[in-house]
């Protein structure tokens, strides 16, 4: 059994917890995840390590409520247990060396991006970070972000807070100054990474990418997140469970992985449906 | 007087109408009365050649003339000095072509039916015995088990029983390996998995889940903590999949993903919290014990129909025959000599929304013929042309086997591996490159059985043993 010490609301639907779990805040790297049963007869589900406090043993965990298994983690409060906490698993973002890095980050998939933001700006290395969301409610970490990164620009969708439209616009923008960087790492939901990877490809400028398949044990057995890439003119099959979850943003097959991460929504909007109706019936 | 009967008391089941849509146990298990007749066709012989068929060298005949006594506990011990898992072994080992296939009853007839007597042992243990395994005085010594599967286990319960202080390390969330996220319940129920893992925690060995060596701690750092020797059990590990067009569609799975969202994560209850895709039509792609167990599985989530698919003939078929048998009595349609070319998906020209788009929808396979003989005897299948047709599908699974996983090698200096990627060990002992470092199973072997893998843990055990007490 694994400690929920803190718990924080982000916005209405993104939770931050601290949870103990000395084992894998001892080895946790930004760019590795972990993967959580909330209870007994849980579903297992992967987590991107958001970050992690070696002293106290504790790792956190940001995740945004869509489903059945991230709502009733998201009830669980301060003090509460969660039953499996297994990790760290994927293997790290590589960052050494990087001296001019473009973090873009969507949504919750900012959480994930913030560990990497900071570890580049520990390393010496000029950090812009780009952070997109919906709309002015679903801002998180802005001022995390503001004291590791040496630019930070704000999006929203639809324009209620920071600059009006999504990650792609500034980015457009710094190519056309002719801006350059060493690298551009970009997490998010699938289809703004394919569009953060289109934008930056005319640059040639390396674009790594943070997939999120749907998984079971997450230490390469099921084969559960597969991901098709082109490299020299072939498909290959990698997991993401153990040969990522970073990887080559210019050789993933996004349409097949956004095609794949559909296969139970069916099953998923039932559960949820049934999830919501049982709190009402227990308000 | 022995019973000189020509067969084997059948092993009665439940009728394969019925069993076809439930996930209770297949096989019910001898009566007391069935067992003692069977018992009485043991012939006792002086060379016991079973006890030479058997991985582990159960003393086959010793505990047989103990069932004849009707000594059912004194039968239960002596399986018990040699195998840790007897529940499992009598369940699931392919008795046919080990002890059995040495019995000399079965030169003129049907050989006495070890694994089911084994079973019965097992069982009534497990359902009239309440003393726990007495304590062993412990010599001091700690070693490392990694992975609780079918080698682990035996392989710490073998050192627990001579005073090791035994740690086992398992990835998941349960302890058990492949006797839990692979096989199915309907073949190897999980309560008797659970209570041969209790059985090894009452012998004093400790069971650390959500480990996973490698990442959360690697082997130097096992050595640091004060373990002495480290045993790697940690099984087959990623799964193959054909390299045809269309595997990554929706509702195409690997056997083992398959196999875990039932088995592990329970997928199979009514209302499960794990999705897994149900009813349909499905082809189970391959013809080992995991094609099978995926295939009956398949059925049992309410397949409307389930296909073998397998490129060689029934002659060549590697699953055990009784598991062939049981899925052919339960429905399921093996299309032998078949081989897929590519996975065909729905796709809705005019609605790009349509859910069903980018499910599987068929499979495309060709017609195979059996060629000359290859390096390993079998015959080699040869695609004939023109014969291509395509079966209608909403399912696919893929088992053809795994391929080793690359954690413990990538984070372990000095570990040597073949180049598939096997740890490469010595074979009587399980030694491997490094020093202090067992190792033995699938993660050696590739896809094998619970009982090769089961002997493998015994022989490091011994090994370690040995290892420990000459330092």
């Amino acid at each position: 059994m694994y400690k929920i010490i803190t718990k924080k609301r982000l916005n209405p639907t993104v939770t931050m917890m601290k949870i103990e779990a000395p084992f894998v805040a001892k080895k946790a790297e930004p760019g590795e995840f972990i993967i959580l049963r909330v209870d007994k007869n849980g579903e297992r589900i992967p987590l991107t390590v958001a970050g992690y406090d070696r002293e106290a043993g504790t790792v956190t965990i940001i995740f945004q409520t869509v489903g059945a298994t991230t709502r009733l983690l998201s009830m669980k409060n301060e003090g509460d247990f969660i039953q499996d906490f297994v990790g760290p698993l994927g293997t790290p973002t590589k960052l050494d060396g990087l001296k001019d890095v473009c973090i873009v980050g969507g949504g919750v998939g900012c959480a994930i991006a913030l560990p990497i933001a900071r570890r580049l700006h520990e390393n010496g290395c000029r950090v812009t970070s780009i952070i997109g969301f919906r709309s002015k409610d679903l801002v998180i970490l802005e001022d995390e972000f503001s004291t590791c990164s040496d630019k930070l620009i704000v999006m929203t969708d639809d324009g209620s807070y920071g600059r009006h439209g999504n990650v792609c616009v500034p980015l457009n923008e710094m190519f056309s100054n002719g801006e350059r960087f060493d690298e551009i790492i970009t997490i998010g939901p699938l289809v703004m990474m394919k569009f953060v990877v289109e934008t930056a490809k005319p640059t040639g400028i390396p674009c790594t990418v943070s997939m999120n398949p749907i998984m079971i044990d997450g230490t390469g057995m099921c084969g559960g997140c597969r991901l098709t890439l082109y490299r020299d003119g072939k498909r290959i099959t990698k997991f993401a469970c153990v040969d990522g979850p970073d990887f080559n943003g210019y050789e993933i097959d996004f349409d097949e992985a956004m095609s794949r991460s559909t296969m139970y929504r069916e099953f998923e909007l039932r559960a949820h449906e049934k999830s919501c109706n049982l709190f009402k019936e227990v308000k | 007087m022995p019973n000189m009967s020509p067969k084997k008391n059948p092993m009665p089941s439940q009728d394969p109408k019925v069993r076809a849509h439930n996930f209770d146990e297949v096989a019910i298990g001898y009566t007391e009365e069935a067992a003692l007749d069977e018992a009485m066709r043991c012939l006792s012989c002086k060379n016991m050649p079973c006890v030479a068929g058997c991985p582990v060298n159960i003393h086959i005949p010793e505990f047989i003339a103990k069932i004849k006594e009707r000594d059912f506990e004194g039968a239960y011990k002596i399986i018990s000095e040699t195998s840790s898992l007897p529940a499992v072994c009598g369940r699931v080992c392919p008795q046919e072509t080990q002890c059995e296939s040495k019995c000399a009853r079965g030169i003129k007839g049907e050989p006495v039916g070890i694994g089911r007597l084994e079973r019965f042992v097992a069982d009534w243990h497990n359902a009239h015995s309440d003393a726990p395994p007495e304590p062993v005085k412990s010599n001091g010594h700690r070693v490392a088990v990694i992975g609780s599967g079918p080698s682990g286990l035996t392989c710490a319960g073998d050192l627990a029983r001579k005073g090791y202080q035994v740690t086992v390390f398992e990835a998941l969330h349960t302890a058990g390996g492949v006797l839990v996220y692979g096989i199915p319940e309907f073949r190897l129920p999980k309560a008797i998995v659970q209570q041969e893992v209790d059985n090894l925690k009452c012998l004093g060995v400790d069971v650390e889940t959500n480990i996973v060596i490698g990442k959360t701690l690697t082997i130097d750092e096992l050595f640091d903590m004060g373990y002495e020797a480290v045993f790697i059990g940690t099984g087959a590990g990623l799964p193959n999949f054909m390299g045809i067009p269309g595997e990554s569609l929706k509702g195409v799975y690997s056997a083992n993903e398959f196999l875990t969202r039932s088995n592990l994560m329970k997928a199979y209850l009514d209302d499960p919290v794990t999705p897994i895709m149900k009813g349909g039509r499905v082809a189970v792609v391959g013809g080992g014990n995991v094609a099978m167990d995926a295939a009956r599985t398949a059925l049992r989530l309410g397949a409307e129909k389930v296909y073998i698919v397998y490129r060689r003939s029934l002659e060549e078929l590697p699953a055990r025959r009784e598991e062939v048998e049981h899925a052919m009595e339960e429905g399921v349609d093996f299309r032998l000599l078949n081989n897929p070319i590519e996975i065909l998906g729905y796709s809705n020209p005019d609605d790009r929304r349509d859910p069903r788009n980018g499910f599987v929808a068929g499979m495309k396979c060709i017609k195979m013929e059996l060629g000359e003989p290859d390096e390993k005897g079998r015959c080699r299948p040869i695609p004939i042309e023109g014969s291509e047709f395509v079966l209608e599908l909403d399912t696919v699974v893929i088992a053809i086997g795994t391929s080793p996983n690359p954690l413990i090698k990538n984070t372990t200096a000095g570990l040597n591996v073949n180049q598939r990627g096997g740890i490469i060990v010595e074979d009587a002992t399980g030694k491997t490159s490094r020093d202090a470092v067992f190792a033995g199973g699938d993660a050696v072997t590739g896809a094998a059985t619970v009982i090769s893998a089961m002997g493998a843990g015994k022989h490091a055990a011994k090994a370690i043993d040995e290892y420990l007490s000459g330092k």
